[in-house]
C-alpha cells in the first residue's frame, strides 16, 4: 500500500461489538499509521493507546453576541432563527448558546450590524503518539449536544502525518457516522453473533451500500454455536474478512485498556492477517474503482 | 406514571438486556425504545400485532430549484455547513443541510426554499401492553426530538399505566438529554474495563446535570473483577446506589439469540438479574 | 392582573397543558375585569427551543403573572427577565387555579428543570 494514501473506516450498528477493538489493534499493527476516534461521545481510543506528546486544542463553534448599543429591537433575528435561539425580552435580545446552531443567520442579517460572533469551545481535540502511531481524539464536552463540528475538525487529520489512517467510529448510523465515513476508502463493519448485532450489523450494511463504499465484515466474539451474523452475511453475500473468537484472555486484555496485538503473538497474527486481507481488498478496489 | 430509563453511555454493556428482564419482572404495561438510531428492543418483546406507523418529519431541509436559479453562489459561500454543491448547477446535500435557512433568506430569486423532509418512522404497539419505537432514517440527525415523539406516543396511549421502562441509547448526547426529560430514575449498565468505567462516569455527569435520580449496576462484572470493584468504589465514593452485579453467561446470549429474555432460564446472570430488579425497584418506591 | 395558562382548548373548561413550551394555545386572563381571551403558542410546532418560543409569546402579552405545571430553564430566563411570576399549578382544572391564585394559595414554582434544549424536551 506505499505511496497510496488510504482510510479505512471502522463501524458497527450497535455498540460494544468491538469497533473500538479492531480499529486500535489495526492501526496498531499498519505502524506509521494514523488512528481517529470519531466516537466524540465516548471517545476510547486513547485509552488503550495512552498517547504520549500530547497536544491538546479547543473545537468551538460561533455563537452570536450583541452589542446593546446598536440593537434598535427590530427582532429581524429573532424572526429569523428557526432554532429559536434568540428572544427579545424588556428592550434586550436574549441568546441561548446550547440552542443555537451556528448558522451565521442572525449576524449576516441583522440591519443594524449589531451581532458579530465570538468562540464558544464545544470540546477539544487531543493529538498524540503511541509507538508509531498518530492518534487523534475528539472529545465533546459533557451536555454538547452535537459532535458532527468535532467530527469534522479531527478527520482533517486524515493522513496528514501517515499513509494509513484507520478513523473509529460512532455507533449506529446517523449523521455523526455518515460524517465519519464520508471520505472513507473502505469500510470495515463490526458484528458480533447476536440477534442484536444481525439487526444493526443489517443498518449499517444499508449505510455503506447506500454511500457506495466498497466493505467487508469482521465477525467478533464468535463462539461454538450458531453465528446469525455470519449466516446474514452468507445469504447477503458479503465479504467475511476475518473472524474473531470470543477468548477470555483477549476480553482481560482488552477490559484493562491493553492492546492486543503488544501483549499477545497470537493476537498479532490475527489482526496482520487482518490487515493484509483489508489490503488486499483496498488495492483491488483502486484497480477496479480507481 | 412512575419511569425509569436504562442507560450506560458504551454501547453493549446489556441495556436491552436488562430492560427486556425489567420489563418481564414488573409485568410493565408500557415501555419504549428511545434508542431510536439502533433499536433492538422489539427484537425481544415480540408483538403479535402491527404497529400503527407514523412519520416524523425533523428539520425541513433546503431546496433549490434550477428553473429559477441565477447562479450567483451566496448560498454556497454562505452555509455554514457545506450543503450545498455546485456542479451541473446548485444541489442541497439533504444529509447536511440543518435547515437553518440562511441560504433561503439570501437568495435574490426566490430559488431557495424550505421544505419538510421525513426522517424517521414512529411505531406504536397497542394492545394489552403499551409499545413505542421508532427508527430514525439512516444518515439523518440524530435526534432528541423523536425520542421525545417515542416517549409522548407511549405516554398519551398509556395514559393509566402506573409503571413505564424506556431502553436508552448509548452516548451522552442529544437523544440521551432528551430520553432523561421526565423520568424519575436512571439505572446505568456499567461493565468492568477501562473504556466501561469512563463511559459511565460521562453518562453520569450528564444525568446529573439534568437532575435525574441514579442507581448503577455492572453487567459481565467478572470479566474483569478488579475493574468491577473500582466502579462499586466509584459509586460508594459518590454516594450513588450500587443494585448489584450480573456475571457474564454464555447461556444468556444463547437466550438472546433464541429472542428470550435473560430471566428466562435459571442460570445465574438470570438470577443476577432478578436481584438488580428488586434493589432498583425499592429505590424506586422511595 | 393579567394572568397566563397553558391549555389543551379553547374553551374555560379545558384543562391545563402538563407542557410549557409545547401546549397548543394559552389562556390569557384578567383578574380585574374577569375577561378572557385564548391565543395559538406559535411555539408548539418548533423543532427546537419550544419554551423559549412561547416564553416569547406570553411576553410580548404583556402577562405579568405565568401560571403553570413545569417550566425549563431557558423559558424562565426568559420569564425572569421579563419579571414574570411563575405559580405552579395546583391540579388540572382552570378554574381551580385562578380562584387558587386569587386566594393566595398558589404556590410560586420553585423547581425549574435543566431544560432539554433543543431536544425537544418539555
Amino acid at each position: 500500500m506505499e505511496g497510496t494514501k488510504i482510510k479505512i473506516a471502522v463501524l458497527s450498528g450497535k455498540g460494544g461489538t468491538g469497533k473500538t477493538l479492531v480499529a486500535v489493534n489495526l492501526a496498531a499493527i499498519a505502524k506509521n499509521s494514523v488512528y481517529i476516534d470519531c466516537d466524540v461521545e465516548e471517545p476510547n481510543g486513547h485509552l488503550f493507546f495512552k498517547p504520549e506528546q500530547l497536544k491538546r486544542h479547543d473545537i468551538s463553534v460561533k455563537i452570536p453576541v450583541v452589542d446593546e448599543k446598536l440593537c434598535t429591537g427590530c427582532r429581524s433575528c429573532v424572526a429569523f432563527c428557526k432554532f429559536n435561539a434568540l428572544a427579545y425580552i424588556n428592550h434586550k435580545l436574549m441568546v441561548f448558546d446550547e440552542i443555537c446552531h451556528s448558522c451565521g443567520g442572525c449576524s449576516l442579517f441583522c440591519p443594524e450590524k449589531a451581532l458579530s460572533e465570538r468562540e464558544k469551545v464545544i470540546g477539544v481535540v487531543q493529538n498524540g503518539k503511541s509507538e508509531d502511531v498518530r492518534v487523534i481524539s475528539g472529545i465533546m464536552n459533557v451536555g454538547e449536544t452535537s459532535g458532527v463540528p468535532i467530527i469534522k475538525e479531527i478527520l482533517k487529520y486524515a493522513n496528514e502525518y501517515q499513509d494509513i489512517t484507520v478513523i473509529d467510529c460512532p455507533p449506529g448510523s446517523a449523521c455523526t457516522v455518515m460524517e465519519s465515513i464520508k471520505d472513507a476508502d473502505y469500510c470495515i463493519l463490526v458484528a458480533e453473533p447476536t440477534l442484536f448485532g444481525v439487526h444493526n450489523l443489517n443498518m449499517v450494511h444499508d449505510l455503506v451500500t447506500l454511500f457506495n463504499k466498497p466493505y467487508g465484515v469482521v465477525l467478533n466474539k464468535c463462539v461454538q454455536s450458531e453465528n446469525p451474523a455470519e449466516t446474514y452475511c452468507t445469504e447477503k453475500n458479503i465479504n467475511v474478512l476475518g473472524k474473531i473468537l470470543f477468548d477470555n484472555e483477549l476480553g482481560t486484555i482488552n477490559s484493562n485498556g491493553l492492546i492486543a496485538i503488544r501483549q499477545s503473538d497470537k493476537y498479532f497474527d490475527v489482526f496482520n492477517q487482518l490487515l493484509h486481507k483489508v489490503s488486499e481488498e483496498v488495492q483491488h478496489e483502486t484497480v477496479v474503482n480507481p | 406514571m412512575k419511569q425509569l430509563l436504562i442507560l450506560s453511555g458504551k454501547g453493549g454493556t446489556g441495556k436491552t438486556t436488562m430492560a427486556t428482564a425489567f420489563i418481564k419482572l414488573s409485568s410493565a404495561t408500557a415501555y419504549a425504545d428511545c434508542d431510536v438510531d439502533a433499536p433492538n428492543l422489539h427484537l425481544l418483546m415480540h408483538q403479535s400485532a402491527k404497529a400503527i406507523e407514523s412519520d416524523y418529519f425533523g428539520m425541513p431541509k433546503a431546496e433549490i430549484n434550477s428553473q429559477i436559479c441565477v447562479q450567483c453562489d451566496l448560498c454556497r459561500e454562505n452555509c455554514r455547513f457545506d450543503a450545498i454543491n455546485f456542479d451541473d448547477g446548485y444541489h442541497v446535500d439533504p444529509f447536511v443541510c440543518e435547515g437553518c435557512g440562511v441560504c433561503e433568506e439570501l437568495c435574490p430569486v426566490g430559488a431557495v426554499s424550505l421544505k419538510p423532509e421525513k426522517a424517521g418512522d414512529l411505531m406504536l404497539y397497542k394492545e394489552d401492553v403499551v409499545f413505542s419505537r421508532a427508527q430514525l432514517k439512516m444518515g439523518s440527525g440524530t435526534s432528541g426530538m423523536l425520542v421525545t415523539e417515542v416517549k409522548k406516543s407511549m405516554k398519551s396511549a398509556a395514559e393509566d399505566a402506573e409503571f413505564a421502562i424506556i431502553d436508552g441509547s448509548p452516548g451522552i448526547g442529544c437523544p440521551v438529554i432528551a430520553s432523561l426529560s421526565g423520568v424519575d430514575m436512571v439505572l446505568i449498565v456499567a461493565e468492568p474495563s477501562i473504556s466501561g468505567i469512563r463511559d459511565m462516569e460521562r453518562i453520569i455527569e450528564t444525568a446529573r446535570k439534568f437532575q435525574a435520580r441514579i442507581a448503577v449496576c455492572t453487567n459481565k462484572f467478572d470479566t474483569n473483577i478488579e475493574i468491577a470493584e473500582s466502579i462499586e468504589a466509584f459509586c460508594k465514593k459518590n454516594n450513588l446506589p450500587f443494585v448489584g452485579r450480573v456475571p457474564f453467561d454464555l447461556e444468556a446470549v444463547e437466550a438472546i439469540n433464541k429472542g428470550n429474555s435473560i430471566i428466562d432460564s435459571d442460570s445465574t446472570s438470570g438470577f443476577a438479574t432478578r436481584v438488580v430488579y428488586k434493589r432498583t425497584m425499592e429505590l424506586l418506591s422511595k | 392582573m393579567k394572568i397566563v395558562m397553558p391549555v389543551d382548548d379553547k374553551t374555560m373548561e379545558t384543562s391545563v397543558c402538563q407542557s410549557f413550551g409545547r401546549t397548543p394555545y394559552f389562556l390569557i386572563y384578567e383578574t380585574e375585569t374577569k375577561e378572557h381571551t385564548f391565543i395559538d403558542n406559535s411555539g408548539a410546532a418548533s423543532q427546537g427551543g419550544a419554551g423559549i418560543k412561547a416564553a416569547q409569546v406570553i411576553v410580548d402579552q404583556k402577562a405579568e403573572v405565568l401560571l403553570t405545571p413545569r417550566c425549563g430553564e431557558n423559558a424562565a430566563e426568559v420569564i425572569k427577565a421579563a419579571n414574570i411570576s411563575i405559580y405552579k399549578t395546583m391540579n388540572q382544572s382552570v378554574q381551580n387555579n385562578i380562584n387558587a391564585y386569587n386566594t393566595g394559595t398558589l404556590p410560586l414554582l420553585t423547581e425549574i428543570h435543566a431544560g432539554f434544549h433543543n431536544h425537544g424536551g418539555n
